[in-house]
Parts: C-alpha cells; sequence; structure tokens
C-alpha cells in the first residue's frame, strides 16, 4: 500500500470516527449542557442540578433499585441459562433449536404487550407474596434473554464443550464443578458480554416498569422531570455514561480475559 | 522414579459382559463381552461406526448401556456415573483445559480427589517428567504442540492412578512421525505403569503395533478377538482378513480341505470349509514374484503395472489379465521388474480363508 493511500485511509476513518462520535456525543453534550444551565437566560453555568441527585430520596432509591434489579437479572439469567444452554448442547441436542426459539422471541414481542399479558401475574404475586420492586428481576429476566442468549451462545460455540466436559467427568468432577471450574473459566468474556448487556438493558427500562407501577430509575428520571428538567436530565446523562462506562469495560476487559484463556491448537 | 507412581502399577481385571446400546432404534454395539486381564492393553479396530467409541464409552461412564454389564476388578461399575468410575481417559480431539496450565491440568483430577497440594505437585511433576514434559509444566495448551497436548493429557489421565485407562483414538489428530513416536511412548508408559488398558483405533497398523491383543469390531459386533500375529496371518472372518492387512480376493475351488487357485494348492485357515467354487483371500506377502525368463518363475504370467515404493519393502500390482494381484516383497527384488515387465507369480502355501459368504451371495 502506497504511503497517499494509506493516509487517505486513515483520513477516511478518522472522519467516520468523528462522524460516529458525534452522533453519540453531541446529544449527550447537550444534555449536559442542558442540565448546567442556570435559572434565568443570563444566569452562569451552575451543577446545581447535578448535586440534587442525591438529595432527590426518591432518586437515590430509584438508583439503588435499578442497580440491584440489574444485579439480581444478570445473575438469575446465568444460573438459569448458562447451565440450561450445556445441558442442551450435551444431552438435548434436539431441543437446541426450540430453546434458542424460546429465548429469542421477546425479541419479537414488543414490551407492552409482554407486560400486558404478565400484569395479572404481578398482581397476583404483589397481593400474595411481595410488592417489592425487586420482583421485577422475574419479567426483565424475559426481556434480556434473547440478548444473553446470543452471547453465550456464541461462547459455549467456542470451545470444544463436549471433550472438555467429559474429560473433566473422568477425572473425577460432578456437574457443578465441571460448570464452575471448566465451562465458566473458558468462556469468561461471554459471560461478561451477556451480564453487562443484560444490566444496561435493565438500567435504561421504562415500559415495564411504569406500566407495572414499580418506580425504576427511568420512571423516577420521569417524574423528577415533572419538578426539575435539569435534575432529570442529569441523571439521564449520568446513567448513559455508566451505561457507556459498562460497554467499555465489556469490551476492554473482554478482549483481556479472551487473551488470557486462549484456545488449544492443532 | 518415585514410589507414588509405582504404586500404581495394580491393574486391574477389566469385564464387558454382553454390552449392548442402542441409539434410536440403531443397535450401535451388539451383545460386546470381552475381558481384559490385568495390565493387559487390549486394541478394538474397526472402521468409523462398528462401535468401538460406544464400547469406550460406556466403559467409560460417559454412556449409559442398553443392557449388560461392565465390572472392574469384579466389581460391577455399570451404573457408576464417569467421574466415580475411577478410569483414566485421553480423548481423539484435544482435551486440555485451555485456561490451564499443562501442570494444573495434570493436577486436575487429583484436586478432585483432595490430594493436598503439596503431593498434588509432586504427583503432576512426576508424571510429567514420565511422559518427557517436566519442562513444560507452565505453558498453556495454546503454547504445546498436538503431539505434546496428547502427551499431558496421556499425564493426566495417569495422575489420579485410575483402575482403567481408555484411549480414544488419541494419536490421530497427529502427523505420522508424531504419531509413531508417541505410540511407542504410550505403550511404554502403559507397561511401566502397569495399567488395564483399553485403546480404540481405526488404524490397524497402530493396533498391531501397540496390543497385546487386538479386537476387531464391525457393526457393533466384535468379529475377532486375539493376539496381532493371529489376527493378521489367521483372520477369523473374510472381514478381518480384508480390513486388518491388504489381501488379493482370487477364484478357486474348495477341494479336500484346501483350496486350488490357478493350479496352486493352498491350505485353509478353516479346514472344514465346504467344497465348491470360492474366493480365497491370499495375502500380498505370500505373493512372489520372478522374471518372466527366470525358471524358478511360479506358473501365472502377468505384467507389472505399477510399483509402490513403501520403504524396506514395496508393493508390485500385477495384472494376470483377468484379476489384478498385489505382491509385497523387499524393495531391492521389486526394484528388478519395474512397471510394464512381464513376470511370473507364485502363491506361497500359507493358509488362506475363503470368502464364503460373498461367494454364495454372488452364486444366489
Amino acid at each position: 500500500m502506497t504511503g497517499a493511500r494509506r493516509v487517505r485511509l486513515q483520513i477516511l476513518r478518522a472522519v467516520i470516527f468523528l462522524f460516529a462520535a458525534a452522533f453519540f456525543l453531541v446529544p449527550i453534550g447537550a444534555m449536559f449542557e442542558f442540565s448546567t444551565r442556570g435559572i434565568g437566560v443570563t444566569a452562569p453555568r451552575t451543577l446545581s442540578a447535578w448535586a440534587a441527585i442525591p438529595s432527590t430520596p426518591e432518586l437515590a432509591t430509584a438508583i439503588t433499585a435499578s442497580l440491584e434489579l440489574a444485579a439480581i437479572t444478570s445473575i438469575m439469567m446465568l444460573a438459569l441459562l448458562l447451565p440450561t444452554m450445556v445441558w442442551v448442547r450435551l444431552r438435548l441436542q434436539g431441543l437446541n433449536r426450540i430453546i434458542e426459539f424460546i429465548c429469542l422471541m421477546p425479541l419479537t414481542v414488543p414490551a407492552i404487550a409482554l407486560v400486558v399479558g404478565i400484569k395479572p401475574l404481578y398482581i397476583w404475586i404483589s397481593l400474595n407474596f411481595t410488592d417489592s420492586i425487586l420482583a421485577l428481576a422475574f419479567g426483565y429476566l424475559i426481556l434480556v434473554l434473547p440478548y444473553a442468549y446470543r452471547s453465550l451462545d456464541a461462547g459455549l460455540a467456542a470451545i470444544d464443550l463436549k471433550t472438555l466436559t467429559e474429560a473433566a467427568r473422568s477425572l473425577g468432577a460432578g456437574w457443578g464443578t465441571v460448570m464452575l471450574r471448566v465451562v465458566v473459566p473458558n468462556m469468561p468474556s461471554a459471560i461478561l458480554n451477556a451480564s453487562l448487556l443484560s444490566a444496561s438493558l435493565v438500567l435504561g427500562e421504562y415500559t415495564f416498569a411504569n406500566l407495572l407501577n414499580y418506580e425504576n430509575l427511568q420512571v423516577a428520571i420521569q417524574y423528577v422531570s415533572l419538578v426539575s428538567a435539569g435534575t432529570s436530565i442529569a441523571v439521564a446523562v449520568a446513567s448513559l455514561l455508566f451505561a457507556f462506562v459498562l460497554l467499555m469495560i465489556l469490551s476492554f476487559a473482554g478482549g483481556r480475559l479472551q487473551v488470557r484463556s486462549p484456545r488449544g491448537r492443532a | 522414579m518415585s514410589t507414588t507412581t509405582r504404586s500404581a502399577a495394580t491393574g486391574v481385571e477389566v469385564r464387558l459382559e454382553h454390552l449392548r446400546r442402542v441409539f434410536a432404534g440403531v443397535v450401535a454395539l451388539d451383545e460386546l463381552s470381552l475381558t481384559l486381564a490385568p495390565g493387559e492393553l487390549v486394541a478394538l479396530l474397526g472402521p468409523s461406526g462398528c462401535g468401538k467409541t460406544t464400547a469406550l464409552r460406556l466403559v467409560a461412564g460417559l454412556d449409559e448401556v442398553t443392557s449388560g454389564k461392565v465390572l472392574f476388578g469384579g466389581t460391577d461399575v455399570t451404573t457408576l456415573g464417569a467421574n466415580k468410575r475411577d478410569v483414566g481417559m485421553v480423548f481423539q480431539a484435544y482435551s486440555l483445559f485451555p485456561h490451564m496450565t499443562a501442570m494444573q491440568n495434570v493436577a486436575f483430577g487429583l484436586r478432585m480427589r483432595h490430594v493436598d497440594e503439596q503431593e498434588r505437585r509432586q504427583r503432576s511433576g512426576e508424571m510429567l517428567e514420565i511422559v518427557g514434559l517436566s519442562g513444560f509444566a507452565d505453558r498453556f495448551a495454546h503454547q504445546l504442540s498436538g503431539g505434546q497436548q496428547q502427551r499431558v493429557a496421556l499425564a493426566r489421565a495417569l495422575a489420579i492412578q485410575p483402575k482403567v485407562l481408555l484411549l480414544d483414538e488419541p494419536l490421530s489428530a497427529l502427523d505420522a512421525k508424531v504419531r509413531g513416536r508417541l505410540r511407542d511412548e504410550i505403550r511404554r508408559v502403559q507397561l511401566e505403569v502397569g495399567i488395564t488398558t483399553l485403546f480404540v483405533t481405526h488404524d490397524q497398523e497402530e493396533a498391531l503395533a501397540i496390543a497385546d491383543r487386538v479386537g476387531v469390531m464391525n457393526k457393533g459386533r466384535l468379529e475377532q478377538l486375539g493376539p496381532p500375529t493371529t489376527i493378521y496371518s489367521r483372520p477369523a472372518t473374510p472381514f478381518v482378513a480384508e480390513f486388518v492387512g491388504l489381501t488379493n480376493r482370487m477364484e478357486g475351488e474348495v477341494k479336500g480341505g484346501e483350496v486350488i487357485v490357478r493350479g496352486a494348492r493352498l491350505p485353509l485357515v478353516k479346514p472344514d470349509t465346504p467344497e465348491g467354487p470360492a474366493v480365497a483371500l491370499v495375502r500380498p506377502e505370500a505373493v512372489s514374484l520372478a522374471s518372466d525368463g527366470d525358471a524358478s518363475g511360479g506358473p501365472l504370467v502377468g505384467t507389472v503395472i505399477a510399483v509402490a515404493f513403501l520403504g524396506a519393502t514395496s508393493r508390485v500390482t500385477v495384472d494376470l489379465g483377468d484379476v489384478i494381484v498385489l505382491a509385497q516383497m523387499p524393495t531391492s527384488q521389486a526394484s528388478a521388474n519395474p512397471a510394464g515387465s512381464r513376470v511370473r507369480l507364485t502363491l506361497r502355501p500359507d493358509p488362506v480363508l475363503i470368502a464364503r459368504d460373498e461367494t454364495a451371495a454372488a452364486e444366489a
């Protein structure tokens, strides 16, 4: 490749990168700008809207609840999906397509339709068991299935699952040990991806919580916006940045983990 | 070598009784009965789909029997899970845990048995030494060659001092040179440790070279079980004769306890073979060859159409007009008769087997 062509390519890459960055950063920048406006046209910049976040009780509670929901949903997703997928691949291969279909189905059903279907169950849960917002984790589990499935599926496809599990079994490992000491350490990137995608989705979820009358982060932002637009935008920016940081962790840490546990070669 | 490793040198008898495995109506293994003496290495040999790997997996506990029993040292282990059978297994595919070093891989089974860390390290080190990889303890699987990975897998299988060692085509992914070397090494280690071993392969050379006894399998059944020399020189069935080594199919007639093939009288492996037209299975090395003008030459005259150099020996393909015959001989002798030359063949009177089934089928 000639030097001139290389330079042109680099310029093209830089332009594409700048456009992509602008696409994401300009709205966030505008939101940040809005959240730092003072009251009145000539008022100086202020961080009062940001400072109000911790002192707005419903907001702090909603942030905590959303973070808890993100963690619980990710853990439940891994506990349910990973052993199921491993078992299906090893013992019930005929069910593979059915499991895939079930897991991907939430992609085709709008969240609002899901809520309508699931609402009677939540009413029953709140009347008979608990009205804690953490019960939302069961609904969120359905929402995250497609993304988590795809990620875990790619991770499982990248290892010789059958041989590794059989080798571990023949060496005396029970199924729990096989999962924790052989399967999980060999697909850290896929597990991290699935977890962080689930967490990001839960942190940005609005429809389920609002229609089921729970106050998560997004619902709280919407409430706060009625009384303080600046604070609500500040929280929205913060949550976007938080999700962005999560995705950065996903791409960098995932890459590192992959390097630390490379595949064998022939 | 340490005492820990030597203490493993106590092979147990392994008995398979009428083992049967049916997959969705298809019989993969049909009434396999086989006894391995303590410390013996038995190779199961057969084409793809003959049931040899199924048999191995049933012994390992990685698959469930439809009927029959597996006994280790007289104890019925048929219903025990794979993790409780105390077997060591080396797989066809590279099976080292990619996230662990060679040392950690070898120590894995010991860890499952709650062996303390110091002993784990000691025994793993010893096993790596036995397979000649003590300098590779800290390498990950991707930093090892295929042959080295299989040697680590062997060390890992032996480290737990299993009752039985199961080898599922462990050499098939390796190149020819490494395969030969590792095959000899497996045999050396197996003899050193004295462990009862079941070796599954589709490579006849491998099976004949390594095993105390070879079991030839076909369509889920054990066709013949015996020492390698018997399997080769006295095949029990036409399938064994044709699967193990090369054979010439030559038409003849069974008469008076022998078969007459183109004037040559050859003894039969089974003297009670019914009389009549038959196809004799003649080994290439039982065919000798001389130049057409040579007075010592045999009665069969043909033309050499190809000479395949195999190293110390060569295989000569001769066209007799109505049939192609293979002859194997020292290369020096074969080179005297290049392609195109006229030659005379003699059939050595080694016992031959009759492909009776196919003859009967052809007649029908």
